[in-house]
């Protein structure tokens, strides 16, 4: 059995809500950061109401939710995090989510590691099906990384999110547990 | 053009009310008791609920909507003798952006294939354009769901997202698709 | 799709907390059906705690892992019995537990039609990669039932269960998703 926590580069931990209320009150101040994660809009946090909210989350983890920082191996740097929630126990579906706190830790590959840690994860831990993600249309980045990682278009919902004067798509995205297996076999 | 005098909750042979706490919960338990229904209107396993439950997902759902601000809840009703025939529900509104998310069942088999259901969405696609100034509606229809499908083409729901094989029910998986209308695509819908 | 609720015999509901607690309040005074049923001693709730108990249940709102019903008659529409199954979410697993409280019912197929119905809606709903259920030795009513529906006896605790002096076994029964779809290919729906 391998060890299902650790990456190439990163690895899964558990979410110390203190430090994460810091580092994401950190990452927030960068606009850019929340814009390509998250729809509703940008506002800014204290590293207290940033934990506060952690706790919350952590404490209404269950067998439906699943929330993890991302650690480097190289020097333990909390980095990013994680979430996957089950949508649909008989569809064995979930969310999957993950952003990276730093520009600085932008394209160096992290977060193409840190989903192939939690796609595992979901397959092989929790027993899912599917994966689900949606991803912004502004950005690229992410959406070449998610192809990478074998996730297929399942198409766009149009003009959903209203930002910056202009309306954008929100892409869907999917991978099933057999085309991950299959893409993963190939690899090893 | 500013259409202050045509109901809102007034359709042809519907009515779009509150909740009645004393007659509603025995006639939505007893939807729930035929697996039928259930599978279309729910995602989730098919379970039947007592009134006593019904009632206390009403009182649940009334609380939601007063405290979270993003969800409406009409009760469907005929016109002719005021019987509960099924529900219409916008949910999941994100005021930000401008969408939301529609769901109508119409609950007795009886009451099926009579145009109910059309006449409901008529009037809550008016109601989230014309009432709430959305910008987008969606919807998310089973594979397996002929009528809701039927329901997307006739209002020009554009099949936007197909999760493939997201649901499984009677042994086998199923697609789910999510269909979206934009406001101009109603507006010019409406004055067609 | 088939009709997931309704069998030939009985059918799956859901009952009022008061019409609930006036028909279970007898089952535990009937020693045969509570020892039959349950390995621990029969408690004689008031009709009154088993309605303040099934209210405040009503109230909790539902799980993904646990699905409960009451079962009626077709024919006479009495409430003669429950059916509760527990979801393992991650392991696909289902643990069933079942009775049928009013004796004049017992032996006339309406166990059978239950389990029928149980299986069905693990395995067509519940998406179960199998069913798991426990049976008393001294049960082999029960146990008859069980093989006739398809689970197959997997093991035995022994001696785990004391009474009148005398220990008996638990047995553990289970049937395969795969058990059960090739026994359905046998007879269409």
């Amino acid at each position: 059995m391998n060890d299902i926590l650790t990456g190439k580069l990163i690895r899964l931990s558990a979410p110390d809500t203190d430090e994460l209320g810091r580092a994401f009150s950190k990452w927030s101040r960068d606009s850019e950061y929340w814009r390509l994660m998250a729809g509703n809009p940008v506002t800014l946090h204290s590293a207290k109401d940033a934990a506060k909210s952690f706790e919350k989350d952590v404490q209404e983890l269950s067998l439906d939710t699943y929330f993890f920082g991302a650690r480097t191996l190289a020097d333990d740097a909390l980095i990013g995090e994680m979430t996957l929630e089950v949508e649909n126990w008989t569809g064995r579906d979930a969310f999957i989510g993950l952003s990276i706190g730093e520009r600085a830790n932008w394209g160096k590959g992290y977060g193409t590691d840190m989903m192939n840690v939690l796609l595992r994860f979901a397959f092989t831990e929790v027993n899912l099906r599917r994966v689900t993600l949606t991803v912004f249309e502004y950005n690229p980045r992410a959406i070449r990384s998610y192809e990478k990682a074998g996730f297929r278009h399942e198409g766009r919902m149009r003009k959903i999110l209203n930002r910056d004067g202009r309306r954008w798509d929100v892409l869907f995205m999917g991978v099933l547990r057999d085309e991950w297996k299959e893409q993963n076999e190939h690899t090893n | 053009m500013f259409d202050i005098a045509t109901q809102l909750f007034e359709g042809q042979d519907i009515r779009f009310g509150p909740i009645d706490y004393e007659k509603d919960p025995e006639v939505e338990s007893r939807w729930t008791h035929n697996a039928g229904f259930m599978r279309l209107y729910e995602f989730e396993p098919a379970r039947p609920m007592s009134a006593a439950i019904v009632k206390k997902q009403y009182e649940k759902l009334e609380k939601k909507i007063d405290e979270d601000k993003n969800l409406y809840h009409f009760m469907i009703r005929a016109k002719a003798d005021d019987r509960l025939i099924g529900k219409a529900v916008i949910q999941r509104i994100e005021w930000a952006n401008g969408n939301c998310s529609v769901r109508v069942g119409i609950g007795s088999t009886a009451d099926q294939r009579k145009g109910y259901g059309t006449q409901a969405l008529k009037m809550l696609l008016r109601f989230a354009f014309a009432e709430l100034n959305l910008f987008r509606v969606s919807a998310n229809v089973a594979e397996y769901n002929k009528g809701a499908f039927a329901l997307m083409r006739k209002f020009g729901f554009v099949e936007e997202v197909r999760r493939r094989q997201a649901l499984e029910r009677e042994g086998r998986r199923w697609d789910l698709f999510v269909f979206g209308l934009l406001k101009d695509e109603w507006v010019n819908q409406v004055s067609a | 799709m088939r009709d997931l609720f309704r069998g030939e015999l009985v059918r799956l509901t859901s009952e009022e907390p008061d019409a609930r607690a006036r028909i279970e309040v007898r089952w535990p005074l009937d020693t045969e059906f509570h020892r039959l049923a349950d390995g621990d001693p029969a408690e004689l709730t008031s009709q009154k705690k088993l309605k303040e108990e099934f209210e405040k249940r009503a109230e909790g709102g539902f799980t993904p892992e646990r699905y409960f019903f009451c079962v009626r008659t077709l024919d006479d529409d009495k409430h003669i019995g429950f059916l509760s199954l527990w979801l393992d979410l991650i392991h696909g697993d289902v643990m069933v537990g079942v009775g049928i409280g009013e004796r004049d019912y017992w032996g006339k197929g309406y166990g059978t039609d239950l389990m029928k119905l149980c299986l069905q809606y693990a395995f067509m709903e519940l998406n179960a990669h199998r069913v798991s259920l426990g049976v008393l030795e001294y049960n082999p009513r029960a146990m008859r039932a069980y093989e006739r529906a398809g689970f197959r006896l997997e093991g035995c605790t022994r001696k785990d269960l004391l009474r009148e002096g005398k220990r008996f076994d638990s047995l553990w029964m289970g049937i395969l998703r795969e058990e059960w779809l090739q026994q359905q290919n046998g007879v269409k729906p």
